[in-house]
Formats: structure tokens, sequence, C-alpha cells
């Protein structure tokens, strides 16, 4: 008898995540809340791609992610693809976009930065990565300093 | 319009520093000690720059105009704890045009979207100090009667002096020739070089300059803070290396001047202050003029 994969985690509504670094999954998981939903949530780590080497996937059941949450992935996890999920099918496929600029999200790493003690949102200019490594960095607005992508620190 | 501000010199065009140069001269030629009637300037100063805050202020009443403000942040709301933004937006009530001085980056910009009045950034931090490249130019300019085609050489901390990396970006539409003198520990940071390479601009680097001191127009020099060195032995060592002293001056060229940000050290020797090419105290007078032709601007005033 043929033997059949299991598949533990076809969701009916919600969002598929695609394409995560491996080593970033729980960054992704964390920055997302989702250590702190409610709602069913699968993932599966260290999967074979062709993209990575290793991969992570994850599936939140009944959740569609807006824009502003979408925007903090694409800073972790620029290549990860988004399937949104009705009824059993895919609805919509589709890669994160990196913002040109984002508002929030992230912390200025300049400590001498305006944005790091006055209570006030911070904005960057977005730097893409090179071609191999896709690691995004930040350039802010206000102090003009570069945040790496190693220093990413997300409120 | 918005309300324009000057935070960093790239908020100006060439077009508009021209302008401010061409409005500057103005000022030296003809004083106008009314243009500024019933103007009030905030000047607020959350570190103290004395020097800094004496030009704007004697720039605000060669023009007929009032200066409010404080010196000493330790006196003001701000020691209570008040956000930047309710200063600068209370403040943007009492006057027409603030500038600000303050030790945290970025903060001269946040203020200049929170005030309802234009914001002149008179140094933030390690940032910008714009005014600063505005009167570098302007004695550029008067020295040489001309900015195209000038050799520069820029002498000290390149890596940290912000005015270095200012008067560069801002020179560089004008064919500029930059020779970078500096331990190699306080090179010229890769970001700038690569802007330089990306406008055309020649540029040379060197760890020692007394034989090419004749090639010279301009001899920009800064200061070498102690602080920048880890091994005070290396700092000690090196020091020397980078002071221009009047014998080294012997074989420059005729109208070649010595330019310099100020507080000086000891980068400069005293003797050289006797000699026709030190220019850093005239330097700073003009910054007076600089300082009224920014002002002006911004405020929409006629000439």
């Amino acid at each position: 008898m043929e033997k059949k994969e299991l598949k533990v985690n076809a969701i009916k509504d919600g969002t598929v995540i695609d394409h995560i670094p491996a080593k970033d999954l729980f960054k992704v998981i964390r920055i997302l809340g989702l250590d702190r939903i409610e709602t069913p949530v699968t993932f599966g780590t260290n999967l074979d791609s062709k993209k990575f080497g290793k991969k992570g996937i994850i599936k939140v059941a009944d959740r569609f992610f807006k824009d502003n949450d979408i925007n903090k992935i694409a800073l972790i996890a620029p290549m990860a693809n988004l399937n949104i999920i009705r009824n059993y099918e895919v609805e919509e496929k589709r890669p994160v976009e990196l913002p040109a600029t984002i508002k929030g999200i992230c912390k200025c790493m300049n400590p001498k930065c305006i944005t790091n003690s006055e209570p006030m949102t911070t904005k960057f200019d977005v730097i893409s990565g090179d071609a191999v490594s896709h690691n995004v960095s930040l350039k802010c607005f206000y102090c003009g300093k570069v945040t790496d992508h190693d220093h990413i620190e997300i409120i | 319009m918005e309300n324009k501000s000057l935070i960093s010199i790239t908020d100006f065009t060439t077009d508009e520093i021209l302008r401010i140069l061409e409005l500057a001269e103005g000022f030296e030629k003809t004083p106008e000690p009314h243009i500024l009637d019933g103007k009030v300037v905030a000047t607020l100063f959350f570190e103290p720059s004395t020097r800094t805050r004496l030009s704007f202020e004697s720039a605000v009443n060669r023009m007929g105009g009032r200066v409010i403000g404080f010196s000493d942040p330790n006196i003001s709301s701000v020691s209570k704890g008040e956000t930047l933004k309710d200063t600068i937006r209370i403040v943007s009530n009492y006057c027409d045009l603030i500038v600000m001085r303050h030790p945290l980056e970025g903060s001269s910009r946040y203020a200049s979207e929170v005030a309802t009045v234009p914001v002149v950034n008179a140094g933030d931090g390690a940032n910008q100090h714009p005014t600063q490249t505005l009167l570098d130019m302007y004695s550029i300019k008067k020295t040489q009667g001309r900015l195209d085609n000038i050799d520069i050489f820029m002498v000290g901390d390149l890596k940290y002096g912000r005015t270095v990396h200012s008067l560069l970006q801002a020179m560089s539409p004008f064919s500029p020739t930059f020779h970078f003198v500096s331990h190699p520990k306080l090179r010229l940071p890769d970001e700038y070089k690569t802007f330089l390479d990306s406008k055309g601009v020649k540029y040379y680097e060197h760890e020692q300059f007394s034989d090419l001191i004749p090639e010279a127009d301009i001899i920009y020099m800064t200061r070498v803070q102690r602080e920048r060195f880890s091994d005070l032995m290396e700092y000690e060592k090196t020091k020397d290396v980078y002071v221009l002293r009047n014998s080294m001056l012997e074989k420059a060229k005729p109208t070649m001047k010595i330019l310099h940000p100020l507080p000086r050290i000891n980068e400069i020797n005293q003797d050289v202050d006797q000699s026709p090419k030190a220019y850093y105290f005239e330097q700073a007078r003009n910054g007076v003029f600089a300082r009224q032709a920014v002002i002006t601007y911004l405020l929409g005033l006629k000439r």
C-alpha cells in the first residue's frame, strides 16, 4: 500500500507564510505575536528548500494579516511568501513586499538618536540587501544612521 | 507653502546655496539694520555652545530682530522632563523662527516636524550643522573669488568630523579636488568616498601633507579629539603630524587660505596666526553674514 504523507495542517481559512529562513522562524513567530494568539498555529522548520537550504513555514488559522504586520515580516524574511486561504483554497499568493519606508515597528540602533528618548514614531528608509543575503538595513529618517540587519530590533 | 527649515545642508539645492551666499555677500556689503524689525527669533540651546549662539544672536541683532531663548537647559522646563515636542510647540507660539542646538541626533529634524515656524539646526549631536557649511563655502568663495575647481585639503579627523562631511557634499557640484589628510584610524568613511565617486569628484588620501601644501587653495583643518583614540600612546605619537606650522607655508600659493571650524586646540600652531594665509578668525566673522542670509531666506524676507 502506498504510504500517505500526513497532512496535519490543511487550514480552512487563514494565512500560510512560506519561505522563511529556518533560523529566523522563531523571530517571525514572536514578531507576529503568534506565541500569544488563541487560534490554531502550526509550524515546521528545517524543511529542505532550494532557496535557503533550510526553510520554515507557518500556518495560522482564521487570521489575515494587516499591511503593518506584513511589513514586519519583510524586514526579517524578505523572501517569504504569503498564501491567503479561504475555504481550503489558495485565494491569493504573493511575496511579502519590502516597503520603501517604514514607520514604527523598529528601533534605531543609535543610542544618541532622538527617537530613543522622545515618545515618537520611528521612520526609516529601507535599504534592500544584496542579491545573495537579502539582508535589509534601515536608515533612520531623523539621525541618518544605518541600523543593519543583525541589529534590527522590533518594538 | 509648508514652512521651510534648514536641518541638513542637503535640504538646500545648489541654487539655494548660491542664493544664500549671494545674500550673505549683500549683508556684508550693505547692513540691513531694520529688515527683522518686529521679528522674534528663539535660540534654544539644549547644550551649551557659546560661539554658535552668539553668532546667531549677533546676526539677529544686526538686522533689528529680538532674541529670546535659553543657553542652559538646566534652568528651563527641559529639566522638568518636558518632551522636546512640547517645548517646540510652545516656543513656536512665541517667535517667528527657532534656532536650536541639541545633543541628540535627529532632534532638529523632529523639531521641524512639530514646529509651526522655520527651524534652523545649529548642531544636533554629531549629525548636522548646516550653517557652518554655508559659512565655509562663503569663506571659500570670498577668498578665492570662485567656488569652481578649488583644491581643498581636509586635515585631521575626517572620520567623525561632521563639518568635513557636509562641506565635501555641498562642494561636490563645483568640480573640486580633495586631498584627505589623516591618521589611518581617522580616514574618511567609505560612504563619502562612494558619494564622491558617484559625482565624479577627484580625491586623494594622504597620511602626511607638508610636501603637498603648494597645491592647495584651501587647507581646512579640524580638531583631532583625544577620545577618538583607544590607545593614548598612539594619539601622542601621531598628533604632531597633523599640526600646521608657519614654516610649512613658505611654498604655498599666495592666495591660499587656512580655514578651521574652531575651536582649535594645537592643530594650528599659534605662529600661523600672523600669516596672511590664516583666515579662521575672519571665517567666524563670515558666519554672522551667512546666518543673516539663512534667517531672512527662511522667513521669506526680500532684500
